[in-house]
C-alpha cells in the first residue's frame, strides 16, 4: 500500500524548471530548423548531380549524405530524445556499442565475404 | 500466503516450484535441470572416451560416434554449462546487490522453462532415433546434407533454449542496472555481480545472431530456404560466420561469470580485498568488448586471405593482455592473506595453472600460420577442453561448495569435497594434456577410430582413463550431496565464516522476500565492513520496515514454453505428415493465447504486511 505524498514546489524550484523548459524549448526549435536546413541542402545537392551542375560528383554527395544523415541521427538521438540529460549514460553505452558492432560486422563481410 | 514455514503436500509443493517466480527458486531449477544436462553430457564423454581407448574400436558405430560428439558439445555448452551458471546468479546476484528478487519475476520463470523444454526437445532426439551429427558447430555443408530429422531437433531445440537464455540475460542487465540497493554504485559491486552483468551484455548482443543463423538452417532445411545452398545462389561461409559471431561471445558468456566465481573465492579465503578491483571491473569489461571482435579465428584455413587472418590474430593475442591482469590479481589477492585451503579454494588453485595453460594454447592458436598447423587435430580438443573444463567446470564445481549452504541451507562435508577436487583435478590433466601431444603426432579430431601403429594407442589410453577419474569425481560429489541433504544440518547465515559480500548477511537459504528491510551499502565487500565495526545484523538497514510488494506466482510461463515445444514437432514433420502443420499451428496459438492471458490479466502482486515482517524478525531474533 504505497502511500500517496502530495509534494509542492517552492517558488524558486518552480522558477528554476519553468528556465529550463524555456532553455529546452530553446534549443530543440533551433535543432528543428538546423535539421530542416540539413534536409534541404542534401535535397539541393541531389538536384544539382541530378542536373549535372559542375563539381557535384557521385563521389562527393554519397559520402555527404552519409555524414549529414549521421548528424540527423545524433541530433535526433541527443535533443528530441533527451539523451543528452542525466541518466542516460547506460542505456548511451549499450546503443553505441551495439552500433559499433552493427557497423564493423557488416564491414567485415563487405570485405572478406562479398568481396 | 503466510511466510511462517508450513508442511505442504506433495502437490502442494510441486505445483509451487511449477510456478514458482522466486528466484532462489528458480536459481535451485536452473542448477537441478543443468546438473542433469551436465550427467547425460557427461554419459556421452564416456562412451567416447570408450570408443576411443583401444585402436580399432567397434563399440560405437561411426553415425552413432557423430551423434555423439554432436550432442556432447551442444547439450555441455548449451544445457549444462549455461543453465547451471544462470542458477548460480539467480540465487546470488540479486542477493548480491541487495535486492528482493530479479527485475522481471515472471520472464526469469519464463527463461527457465524455455531452456528446459529446449534441451528436452533436443534431447528427444536419442528417443527418436535421429540425432544431430554435424558436430556443435552445425557448419552448413554438413548440416544441410544430413538425412533425417537430426539437425532439425539441434535447430529448433536450441532457438527455444536460446530464447530462454536470451531473456535471462535481458533480466539481469534490467536487475543489476536497477535494483542496487541504495549506496551500492558500479564499482561497489562484488566482482561476480559485475561479471554477470558483463556476460548478460554479451548475451544481449550474441544470441541474435544465432537466433538468425538458426531460423536460416531452419528454412533451409524444413521450408525450401537457400541461404546457405551454394548452388542456388546462396553461401555456405555464411553459416560459419554467424555462427562464431555467437559463438566466441558464447565461451566467454560461459568463462565471464566463472572469473566472477573465482574472485569471490579467491578474496574470500584469502580473508583479503581482491587485489586491483577497479582493473578486475575494467578488464572484464575489455574481455567483453574484444570478445566480439575475434570470431574468424575460428575460420582462419577457410581462405579468408592474408589481410583478414592478420587482423583476426592480432585482435585474439590481445585479448591475452586482459585476462593476464586478471591472473596477477588473483595471484596478488592471494600474495599476503591469510589463506584458508577450503574446497572451493582448492578449486580456485588448480584453476590458475589449468586456465592458463589453456589460454597459452589459445594465443597459439591464434597465430594463424600455426594454426593452419594446429586445425582440425587433437590440439584444438585440448586447448579448448582446458579453458572450458579447466575454467568454466571448475568454477562451477568451486561454486557449488562455495553457495551450495546459500542455496540450500546446509555444508557439503569438505572432506569428501577435497576428494571429488582431487579426482577431477588429475583426471581431467590426464585426459586432455597427452591430447595436446596427440595432436602434434597428426590425430585429427572428429574420428571415430583410428589405425594401430600409429604411435596414438598409449596416449588414448591414458586420455580414458582420466575421463574415468573424472567421473569419479562426479560420482563422489553426488554422494557427498545426498550424504548432507539426508543428515540436513542447518548452517548460520555466514557458514564459511569471511563471507565479504551481501548475501551472507542474511540466513541460509533467505526467507522469500530475502531482506526485511533494504540494506545501505557503505563500501566494496560491505558485510566485510560491517563485521570489522562490530555490527552483528550483518548489515545496516537503509529503512524503517515496511510492507514489502511481492509478485504472484504463474503456471503461464510454463504453458507457453509447452506451446513453442508443440509447435517445434509440428514444424518438423510439417511436409511429411498431415498432422504437421495443423500441430505447429496449435502450438503457436496456444503460445500466444497464454501471452495475450498474461497481458490481459492484471495481476498486481500481493504485500506482506509489516506486522508479520516484525514476527518474522522476532522470531528469528528469539531462535538467535
Amino acid at each position: 500500500m504505497a502511500e500517496i505524498e502530495v509534494y509542492k514546489r517552492t517558488p524558486a524550484e518552480q522558477a528554476m524548471l519553468k528556465k529550463r523548459a524555456k532553455q529546452s524549448m530553446k534549443g530543440q526549435i533551433m535543432m528543428f530548423s538546423l535539421m530542416i536546413f540539413l534536409t534541404l541542402i542534401s535535397f539541393s545537392m541531389v538536384v544539382a548531380f541530378e542536373s549535372g551542375v559542375a563539381g557535384f560528383s557521385k563521389y562527393f554527395i554519397v559520402p555527404m549524405l552519409m555524414l549529414f544523415a549521421a548528424v540527423q541521427v545524433g541530433l535526433q538521438l541527443y535533443y528530441f530524445m533527451h539523451m543528452s540529460e542525466k541518466g542516460h549514460g547506460i542505456p548511451q553505452m549499450f546503443m553505441f556499442t551495439g552500433a559499433l558492432f552493427g557497423f564493423l560486422i557488416p564491414l567485415t563481410f563487405a570485405t572478406i565475404v562479398w568481396w | 500466503m503466510s511466510s511462517v514455514a508450513q508442511k505442504k503436500g506433495f502437490g502442494a509443493t510441486l505445483w509451487d516450484w511449477l510456478t514458482t517466480v522466486d528466484h532462489k527458486k528458480i536459481g535451485i531449477l536452473y542448477f537441478l535441470g543443468g546438473g542433469f544436462f551436465f550427467v547425460v553430457g557427461g554419459i556421452e564423454a564416456m562412451l567416447i572416451r570408450w570408443q576411443l581407448h583401444k585402436p580399432n574400436n567397434d563399440f560405437v558405430s561411426a553415425g552413432l560416434f557423430n551423434d555423439l560428439i554432436t550432442m556432447h558439445g551442444t547439450t555441455m555448452i548449451f544445457l549444462a554449462a549455461m543453465p547451471i551458471l544462470f542458477g548460480f546468479m539467480n540465487a546470488i546476484v540479486p542477493l548480491q546487490i541487495g535486492a528482493r528478487d530479479v527485475a522481471f519475476p515472471f520472464i526469469n520463470s519464463l527463461g527457465f522453462w524455455m531452456f528446459f523444454f529446449g534441451g528436452l526437445f533436443l534431447n528427444i532426439s536419442w528417443i527418436y532415433g535421429e540425432v544431430p551429427d554435424a558436430g556443435w558447430t552445425s557448419y552448413a555443408s554438413l548440416s544441410l546434407a544430413s538425412p533425417g530429422h537430426g539437425i532439425d531437433f539441434y535447430a529448433i531445440g536450441l532457438q527455444i533454449a536460446g530464447g530462454g537464455t536470451l531473456m535471462a540475460g535481458i533480466n539481469f542487465l534490467v536487475t543489476i542496472i536497477n535494483m542496487r540497493a541504495p549506496g551500492m554504485t558500479y564499482m561497489r559491486m562484488p566482482l561476480f555481480t559485475w561479471t554477470t552483468f558483463v556476460a548478460s551484455a554479451m548475451i544481449l548482443f550474441a544470441f541474435p545472431p544465432l537466433t538468425v543463423g538458426l531460423f536460416f538452417l531452419t528454412f533451409d532445411r524444413m521450408f525450401g530456404g537457400n541461404f546457405f545452398h551454394h548452388a542456388m545462389g546462396g553461401n555456405t561461409i555464411i553459416w560459419e560466420h554467424i555462427f562464431w559471431i555467437f559463438g566466441h561471445p558464447e565461451v566467454y558468456i560461459l568463462i565471464l561469470p566463472a572469473f566472477g566465481i573465482f574472485s569471490e573465492i579467491f578474496s574470500t579465503f584469502s580473508r583479503k580485498r581482491l587485489f586491483g578491483y577497479p582493473s578486475m571491473v575494467f578488464a572484464t569489461v575489455l574481455i567483453g568488448f574484444l570478445g566480439f571482435m575475434v570470431w574468424a579465428h575460428h575460420m582462419f584455413t577457410v581462405g579468408l586471405g592474408p589481410t583478414a587472418n592478420a587482423i583476426f590474430a592480432v585482435a585474439t593475442m590481445a585479448i591475452a593482455v586482459p585476462t593476464g591482469v586478471k591472473i596477477f590479481n588473483w595471484l596478488l589477492t592471494m600474495w599476503g592473506g591469510s589463506i584458508k585451503v577450503t574446497t572451493p579454494m582448492l578449486y580456485a588453485l588448480g584453476f590458475i595453472p589449468s586456465f592458463v595453460m589453456g589460454g597459452v594454447t589459445g594465443v597459439m592458436q591464434g597465430a594463424a600460420p600455426l594454426d593452419y598447423q594446429l586445425h582440425d587435430s587433437y590440439f584444438i580438443v585440448a586447448h579448448f577442453h582446458y579453458v572450458i573444463v579447466g575454467g568454466v567446470v571448475l568454477a562451477i564445481l568451486a561454486a557449488t561448495h562455495y553457495w551450495w549452504p546459500k542455496m540450500f541451507g546446509t555444508m557439503l562435508h569438505e572432506g569428501l569435497g577435497k576428494v571429488t577436487f582431487v579426482f577431477f583435478f588429475i583426471g581431467f590433466h590426464m585426459t586432455f594434456l597427452i591430447q595436446h601431444w596427440l595432436g602434434f603426432w597428426g590425430m585429427p579430431r572428429r574420428v571415430w577410430t583410428f589405425m594401430d601403429g600409429q604411435g596414438w594407442n598409449m596416449a588414448n589410453f591414458i586420455s580414458t582413463i582420466g575421463a574415468i577419474l573424472m567421473a569419479v569425481g562426479v560420482i563422489v560429489l553426488v554422494i557427498n550431496i545426498i550424504i548432507t541433504s539426508v543428515k540436513n544440518v542447518r548452517v548460520s547465515n555466514d557458514p564459511w565464516g569471511d563471507g565479504r559480500t551481501l548475501e551472507w548477511a542474511i540466513e541460509s537459504p533467505p526467507v522469500f522476500y530475502n531482506f526485511p528491510t533494504t540494506p545501505l551499502v557503505r563500501g566494496l565487500d560491505t558485510v566485510w565492513i560491517e563485521k570489522m565495526e562490530g555490527n552483528e545484523a550483518g548489515y545496516t538497514a537503509a529503512e524503517p520496515v515496511k510492507d514489502i510488494h511481492m509478485p504472484n506466482g504463474s503456471i503461464i510461463p510454463l504453458f507457453m514454453s509447452l506451446g513453442l515445444f508443440v509447435a517445434g514437432f509440428g514444424a518438423m514433420f510439417r511436409t511429411e505428415t498431415s498432422w504437421g502443420l495443423p500441430v505447429l499451428i496449435i502450438g503457436l496459438a496456444f503460445t500466444f493465447v497464454c501471452m495475450s492471458a498474461r497481458s490481459l490479466i492484471d495481476d498486481t502482486g500481493y504485500y506482506i504486511k509489516k506486522d508479520e515482517l516484525l514476527r518474522d524478525m522476532k522470531r528469528k531474533g528469539g531462535q538467535a
